[in-house]
């Protein structure tokens, strides 16, 4: 049901899985990003990037062109070709003062986005006349620290959450390199950086996580507050959150048009379901679904030791019951896509890659097609 | 050579003001006036006197200055004295339930009033007065059992503090 894979006491801070799913990139907390081949059950480390100076904050793995980005808290970003076995690194000049946050590539590969603590948006394309990656700026209205970025399907859109408790949906069309993009639910004008629906749900609370649905029509999004919200651009940007009894989520995705599945403090990663008929967002199940220990039986030289040493008989383990035994910091999709999701993979502060799989764990998902 | 003098009054200086990207709060500024003391006074009153005579009746007073309270919370308002004195007053309305009545006060309020209500709970914490922390605590075990963890959460994040 769920692989569970070690990488050490480190916390991983980001991953991201090659498009064939045999290969996968992660940083452990520092400048590094460790490359790790598939063999067997076991992931193989195979290479080392390390042209940052400081800590990696996000990795993306463009599955189509094999490259791979990340940026850091050094303020650059690599873009990562793999040419004669050897990862070859060039550096975009992101044109930022604060440390970048989270890169993502935009679906057709041409481009990515980077979030920072400067504000801003940083969009990088290639101009191939000066075999250069190039930055564009979106900043307005943007009045804190980008946490989270996400692309719609139509390789236009971004949406983008903040430390200043909103959800934004932007424009990144770059015209130098596409034809002009046709209107979507989010609207018609599409200049670079125009803002084209800003969000909040009422309370506050950093956002930490935002996911678009597979048709584009619908962000997802995630914040400190412990809320779960979903914005509907279909259905006249309805705003749909719920504030449960649960932790704070540091990550969300979508697993099909109408389901997410988000994790965060509570170490468990959640199915919700969103009902656009209804307008409702609800908790389906978690997905961990912890196993009771059977209570053995405890010897008399145990249980004294016990007595002893903890001034306490009880079962008193400091391990948690379900399968991470910490925060999980990222959730994204593994296997499949958006649309139809077959694995998702989990990494957080324990060092634990975790891959779990949909389509055995979750029956409900199909029903609430 | 910078001199220690053991001078510690720059430490008070806000230096923040200084700097252009500060974030500001955007303006939500309400006009709040918080709750009516007067109209809570009067459920209250009548809170102990009737209570020998119907016990559904004097539950339902103590829950409607509950409401009423939580429902007028100055959520918005910017104005500190205002905030203080609906603390106070919630704080009165909350003392004034017996520890019998908490549990079916808690499970009336929905969602929203619940985080509320925690809300106010640790801000009386924050300014104790005369045995009312033994009662907020008491609030305390109902509401968390209400709202969970993540009422506590929202207390700590939500920008709109009461």
């Amino acid at each position: 049901m769920a692989e569970k894979h070690n990488f050490g006491v480190n916390p991983v801070t980001c991953h991201a899985v090659s498009g064939d799913k045999t290969n996968l990139a992660l940083s452990l907390n520092d400048h590094e990003v460790k490359i790790y081949k598939k063999s067997g059950n076991k992931w193989q480390e195979t290479d080392t990037l390390g042209e940052h100076g400081q800590r990696v904050t996000g990795i993306d793995w463009a599955s189509k062109s094999n490259r791979i980005v990340t940026c850091g808290a050094d303020r650059n970003a690599y873009v990562w070709t793999y040419q004669n076995g050897k990862w070859k690194p060039e550096l975009v000049i992101l044109r930022i003062n604060r440390a970048a946050t989270c890169v993502r590539w935009s679906p057709e590969e041409n481009k990515f986005a980077v979030g920072c603590g400067a504000r801003l948006i940083s969009v990088s394309y290639y101009e191939e006349e000066h075999r250069w990656w190039v930055s564009k700026h979106i900043k307005k209205p943007i009045r804190s620290t980008v946490t989270c970025l996400d692309w719609h399907p139509n390789n236009v859109l971004i949406a983008a959450g903040s430390t200043d408790f909103k959800a934004r949906v932007f424009s990144g069309y770059i015209k130098e390199i596409e034809s002009k993009p046709s209107p979507c639910a989010w609207g018609t004008k599409m200049m670079f950086a125009t803002p084209m629906a800003e969000f909040s749900n009422g309370g506050g609370g950093w956002v930490h996580a935002i996911s678009f649905s597979p048709s584009g029509d619908r962000i997802a999004w995630v914040g400190h507050d412990s809320s779960v919200s979903v914005a509907d651009a279909a259905n006249e940007s309805r705003l749909v959150v719920i504030k449960d009894s649960f932790l704070p989520f540091l990550g969300i995705t979508w697993v099909s048009e109408n389901s997410m599945v988000a994790a965060g403090y509570d170490c468990n990663p959640m199915l919700f379901t969103y009902d656009a008929g209804k307008g409702s967002l609800s908790l389906v199940s978690k997905l961990d679904i912890p196993q009771e220990k059977a209570a053995g039986t405890v010897s008399a030289m145990n249980r004294f030791r016990d007595l002893d040493k903890k001034a306490s008989s009880g079962d008193n383990s400091t391990e948690l019951k379900t399968q991470h035994q910490n925060t999980i910091t990222q959730v994204s999709v593994f296997d499949g896509t958006k649309a139809q999701c077959k694995r998702i993979s989990t990494s957080g502060v324990d060092g634990n890659l975790i891959i779990w799989d949909l389509n055995v764990s979750q029956h409900s998902i199909n029903a609430s097609f | 050579m910078a001199k220690n003098t053991g001078a510690s009054k720059f430490r008070k200086v806000d230096v923040d003001q200084y700097d252009e990207d500060k974030f500001q709060d955007e303006d939500i500024d309400v006009a709040d006036q918080g709750p009516n003391d007067t109209e809570v006074s009067n459920l209250l009153a009548q809170y102990p006197l009737l209570s020998s005579a119907n016990v559904n009746f004097h539950t339902g007073k103590n829950q409607d200055a509950l409401l009423l309270v939580l429902n007028s919370a100055p959520i918005g308002s910017k104005n500190q004295a205002v905030k203080d004195r609906a603390a106070n007053t919630v704080v009165r309305v909350l003392t004034s339930f017996k520890v019998a009545d908490i549990d079916r006060a808690v499970k009336s309020l929905d969602q929203k009033n619940v985080d509320t209500l925690m809300k106010y709970i640790y801000r009386g914490f924050e300014s104790p007065s005369d045995g009312s922390s033994a009662s907020l605590l008491t609030w305390h075990e109902k509401v968390f059992a209400a709202g969970g963890l993540g009422s506590i959460v929202r207390v700590l994040t939500d920008r709109k503090r009461v």
